[in-house]
């Protein structure tokens, strides 16, 4: 045996544990709920009768999940764009001042430290109608009318919605500077010798250099919002995702459907509707990002 | 060669004696129940009572958080790893059986006529499922009004003349009450909370007493779609929308806003007898729910006892002896002391009505209904998404009626057939 191939043979050896791992704790688990998404499983029941697609047709043909399917694409579509861009905004800002910069960095970071049950539950006493919530205390001082927020099936879900992005804003602000603190200076300074303006330098070089991070956060936060749970499930009455499943995200009607109804078949038959939509909008960001990550490649 | 045998008769002897050891250790069952403190409190002291009474017999008493409790019951008993006796609220009992959790009672320890000569009557529809016996409760609950004396001063009423009709409760909660400059409830006259008791008291107390009926006599069919449900609803909804005395979720929930005292009067169950009178500064009274054109009504629950299906021969033996002593008139009476819920047995129930927060919750179970859940969170959300549908989004009380009739039938359908 050469070196070579022994050195890859100790890389293997050491890939080996991980896969492992990921085989048994991830891929069983999920085959498993492939398989018996097409059956009758059920905790209430003692039968394990094939149904083919029988829970997909059943889920497909319930109100409810569609509605939590329109509410979890509403979720993504405007938290996962709004953290990006408020976030690059902070961290450009954050990059500029010189004096307090840790300080606002731990402010930005705190609430992504913060448990998000402690954040959920703390946000829906500060969304409580008179007399309870500050918000809405604030709004009677200065002779506003009080807001529904969490009670009014037209607002929740943005109260909500609020919430996560102020929390996921924290993270991508530290990424976003790290990835600003890379760009060589000199490519800034040359562009300013050649007569660029702060826009430019901003728009042409910038950017596309921050392009690779945007993507991989991108991703990330798309992800992260289409999964959406916990402030769902602890900012809504009873953790139902409610009023009127207004605010009800996919990942709450499943847990609802195995473990509140015991449906288990049913249930992964949804986890994998979740699981293919949450797949076709990565590779869709992967490929519209891939293009423009390397077209924009500063010559 | 020799000292071969010798350690081979000492293991055979060691082994006679482990068996004969075995044979004489006592049994251990267990006991499964939600954790709320002074329940759990209490059973600690009932099986060691027990097991002061029955050397023979261990109980190991294991308690899970209410929201997860069905979670652990549906994950443990198919597995053949729950208990040995469960408790389980009334409502869950046709489900607990139809998932084949529970089993059938045996009838020389609980005979019919045991049960009806210790037993409210409408227990006795509660723990039956087709024709046979599940399970047997130590307390019941029913509901009644509970109201704060010095809200009731502060308004100018008599703080110890609570309103005795619907028609009064209404008029009493305009009064009490509070707005601030823009208008916002900011003290509500009646809690309006149908994820509570709410709903119980929409099917099991306003619909009769509008003349209609939650169900068929069966059970099995949703019968408050009717003009006179429509009526119950009406109302219901008038105090929310046109007299604005409270609305759901008004400061989190009822119990919340009566304990800060910012809600007056408030329809609740007997077990919220402890969580009141724990609160020094509240000065509050108790009474019968209002009547309304003369007819009164009530909704009786209860969390009951049962043995698991697969339990058998020793255990069996234990758990039926240990379900005998948890239902006794002892375990009654500690458990009105400790827990505040009234004995199920009528009898020693009646040795009580002297007590003032007893005797409200009491005079309501002789008119008490109970209400046979096969899903019962399922219909209480039927009920919560037809309050709201009306509330915040302006739907038709009629048409939410009809739409929320239809939803739970189809519970009540998937459920029976």
């Amino acid at each position: 045996m050469t070196l070579a191939k022994k050195k890859a043979m100790t890389a293997y050896l050491f890939l080996a544990i991980p896969l492992v791992f990921f085989l048994g704790v991830r891929f069983g688990p999920m085959s498993y709920a492939m398989v018996r998404s097409t059956t009758d499983w059920s905790l209430l029941r003692n039968t394990n009768e094939f149904l083919a697609l029988e829970n997909f047709k059943a889920v497909l043909g319930d109100p409810v999940f569609m509605k939590a399917l329109v509410n979890t694409i509403h979720y993504a579509i405007l938290g996962a764009p709004l953290v990006i861009i408020l976030s690059l905004a902070i961290a450009l800002l954050l990059n500029r001042i010189t004096m307090g910069r840790s300080f606002f960095r731990l402010v930005y970071i705190l609430p992504y430290i913060t448990p998000i049950v402690a954040v959920s539950w703390v946000w829906r006493w500060m969304y409580q109608s008179p007399p309870l919530g500050i918000i809405n205390a604030l709004f009677s001082a200065l002779g506003l009318p009080a807001m529904d927020f969490l009670l009014s099936p037209d607002q929740a879900l943005h109260s909500i919605l609020a919430v996560n992005v102020w929390v996921e804003i924290g993270y991508c602000v530290t990424i976003f500077l790290a990835g600003i603190q890379t760009i060589p200076m000199d490519c800034i300074e040359a562009a300013r010798i050649d007569g660029a303006n702060g826009r430019q330098v901003l728009f042409k070089i910038v950017l596309p250099l921050l392009m690779p991070i945007t993507l991989f956060l991108a991703i990330m936060q798309g992800i992260q919002f289409l999964r959406i749970f916990t402030p769902v499930y602890n900012m809504s009455t009873q953790g139902m995702g409610g009023p009127l499943d207004s605010t009800k995200s996919a990942a709450l009607y499943i847990y609802q459907t195995a473990f509140t109804k015991f449906e288990l078949g049913r249930a992964a038959a949804a986890s994998l509707f979740l699981f293919a939509l949450i797949m076709t909008v990565t590779l869709i960001q992967l490929k519209l990002f891939d293009k423009k990550a390397t077209n924009g490649e500063v010559a | 060669m020799k000292g071969f045998r010798k350690v081979g008769l000492a293991l055979v002897v060691l082994l006679i004696l482990a068996a004969q050891a075995a044979s004489a250790a006592p049994v251990t069952i267990t006991y499964w129940q939600y954790f709320y403190q002074s329940k759990v409190d209490l059973v600690d002291e009932l099986i060691k009572q027990f097991e002061a009474k029955n050397p023979d017999i261990k109980v190991d008493h294991v308690t899970f958080p209410y929201e997860s409790y069905n979670q652990k019951v549906a994950a443990s008993i198919p597995a053949g790893e729950g208990p040995d006796v469960i408790n389980l609220y009334s409502g869950w009992l046709p489900m607990y059986v139809k998932a084949n959790y529970i089993q059938q009672l045996p009838q020389a320890d609980f005979s019919d006529a045991y049960m009806k000569s210790t037993y409210f009557p409408f227990v006795m529809d509660a723990v039956k499922f087709g024709g046979k016996l599940y399970a047997a409760p130590t307390a019941v609950r029913t509901l009644a009004l509970i109201w704060n004396k010095k809200l009731f001063r502060e308004a100018g009423l008599d703080p110890e003349k609570p309103p005795k009709t619907l028609d009064e409760l209404a008029a009493f909660a305009r009064r009490l009450s509070k707005y601030d400059a823009q208008g916002n409830l900011i003290q509500a006259g009646l809690a309006m909370q149908p994820n509570g008791q709410g709903h119980s008291w929409l099917r099991d107390v306003l619909f009769r007493q509008f003349g209609g009926a939650p169900y068929d006599t069966t059970g099995r069919r949703v019968a408050y779609d009717s003009a006179q449900g429509v009526a119950a609803l009406q109302w219901y909804m008038d105090r929310i929308q046109k007299d604005k005395v409270g609305y759901p979720n008004f400061m989190t929930d009822d119990v919340t806003a009566f304990k800060a005292q910012k809600s007056a009067m408030t329809i609740d169950g007997s077990f919220r007898i402890g969580t009141f009178k724990a609160l020094p500064d509240l000065d509050w009274g108790v009474t019968e729910l209002p009547s309304h054109n003369g007819i009164q009504s009530n909704f009786a629950s209860f969390w009951t006892h049962a043995i698991v299906t697969g339990v058998k021969g020793k255990e069996l033996e234990a758990s039926i002896k240990f379900l005998k002593f948890i239902t006794s008139a002892e375990a009654m009476e500690m458990w009105l002391a400790k827990v505040g819920e009234l004995p199920a047995n009528p009898k020693i129930a009646e040795a009580h009505k002297n007590d003032q927060y007893v005797n409200a919750f009491m005079k309501g179970l002789a008119y008490a209904h109970s209400t046979i859940f096969v899903d019962e969170a399922g219909q209480r959300t039927v009920f919560v998404d037809m309050i709201d549908e009306v509330n915040l989004k302006g739907t038709k009380v009629d048409v939410a009626l009809r739409a929320a009739a239809a939803k739970e039938q189809k519970i009540l359908d998937d459920f029976w057939k």
